[in-house]
């Protein structure tokens, strides 16, 4: 493979470079930088991520509205879209018996930082970005994902502003569960569709 | 603003290649897709990486068959694309 463009250590390099010029022309003091990007990670987590489709999974109506206008719909579980840089619009994309969805970036990583954190860094390689908009079904069996078929694959390439997470289907069987127990059965790859739930 | 475009118009993507940064990637260039919806209006990425002011832009999902953007395959990709990559495509053309 040539050269990533997320090498780690070239792109560290470039960042240290732009907030070093940023503080000697006075556009940012010292901390304010690293001071932003913790209070967003701080409570970026796919714990998040989680409880909204836990919600999704119990309340037939907040599900609706989570579908038609996310950002609205995942105020009743104290999440927004509003904490970084810019208010980004959410859509979420339902699996079903006959559609799974699946999210990339393929020009660079565009992720619901705030609903999932970080993102792994498999999502952020070449690799993944290039073939899973090329041959989905292949990508997905390596991650251990047979699919049936027919079942058709929509693959949700974030080329914008908005961003993207699957809701999976809710498991067989998990009928007793309540929402809280059912929230911790959601796994990050079942949020970006490398996986189900 | 109104948007030029409504949910299952078919549209066709610019296939320029500009020297400038860009949100339409290679792959999906000079291909016919379906609108799936609009997603609001947001300066665009072309303009904010040059530092031009512009008003903002509708943006949309355009869902593609794999096999117009690849020539094979039976999944869609969706795109998220500004309106001014767009033209509407004649209806004989392209998939579905």
């Amino acid at each position: 493979m040539t050269v990533d463009h997320h090498d780690d250590a070239v792109i560290s390099r470039q960042v240290r470079r732009l907030e070093t010029l940023l503080e000697e022309r006075g556009v940012v003091e010292g901390a304010t930088l690293d001071d932003a990007i913790d209070r967003f990670l701080a409570s970026a987590s796919p714990v998040n991520g989680a409880r909204i489709v836990a919600r999704a999974w119990v309340d037939d109506a907040f599900q609706q509205r989570l579908l038609t206008d996310a950002n609205e719909a995942i105020a009743d579980v104290g999440l927004t879209m509003a904490g970084g840089i810019q208010a980004q619009r959410l859509r979420v994309v339902a699996n079903s018996d006959t559609v799974h969805n699946v999210i990339v970036c393929t020009l660079c990583s565009c992720y619901p930082i705030a609903l999932l954190g970080p993102s792994p860094s498999w999502y952020k390689s070449e690799a993944y970005r290039s073939r899973v908009v090329r041959e989905p079904r292949a990508v997905l069996a390596e991650f251990g994902l047979e699919l049936a078929d027919d079942v058709e694959i929509v693959v949700w390439d974030s080329s914008a502003e908005s961003r993207y997470i699957v809701l999976p289907q809710r498991p067989p069987g998990t009928g007793d569960l309540d929402e809280e127990q059912l929230a911790a059965l959601v796994t990050r790859n079942g949020l970006i569709g490398t996986a189900v739930v | 603003m109104t948007d030029r475009f409504a949910p299952g118009d078919r549209v066709r993507t610019t296939g320029a290649d500009p020297a400038h940064h860009t949100r339409i990637p290679r792959y999906a260039r000079g291909k016919t897709g379906v609108v799936v919806e609009p997603e609001g209006s947001h300066a665009r990425a072309d303009d904010r990486a040059r530092a031009i002011l512009a008003p903002p832009e509708p943006v949309y999902a355009v869902r593609f068959a794999a096999s117009e953007l690849w020539g094979s395959g039976d999944h869609s990709v969706v795109l998220d694309l500004w309106e001014s990559y767009l033209e509407p495509a004649d209806e004989q053309e392209g998939e579905r």
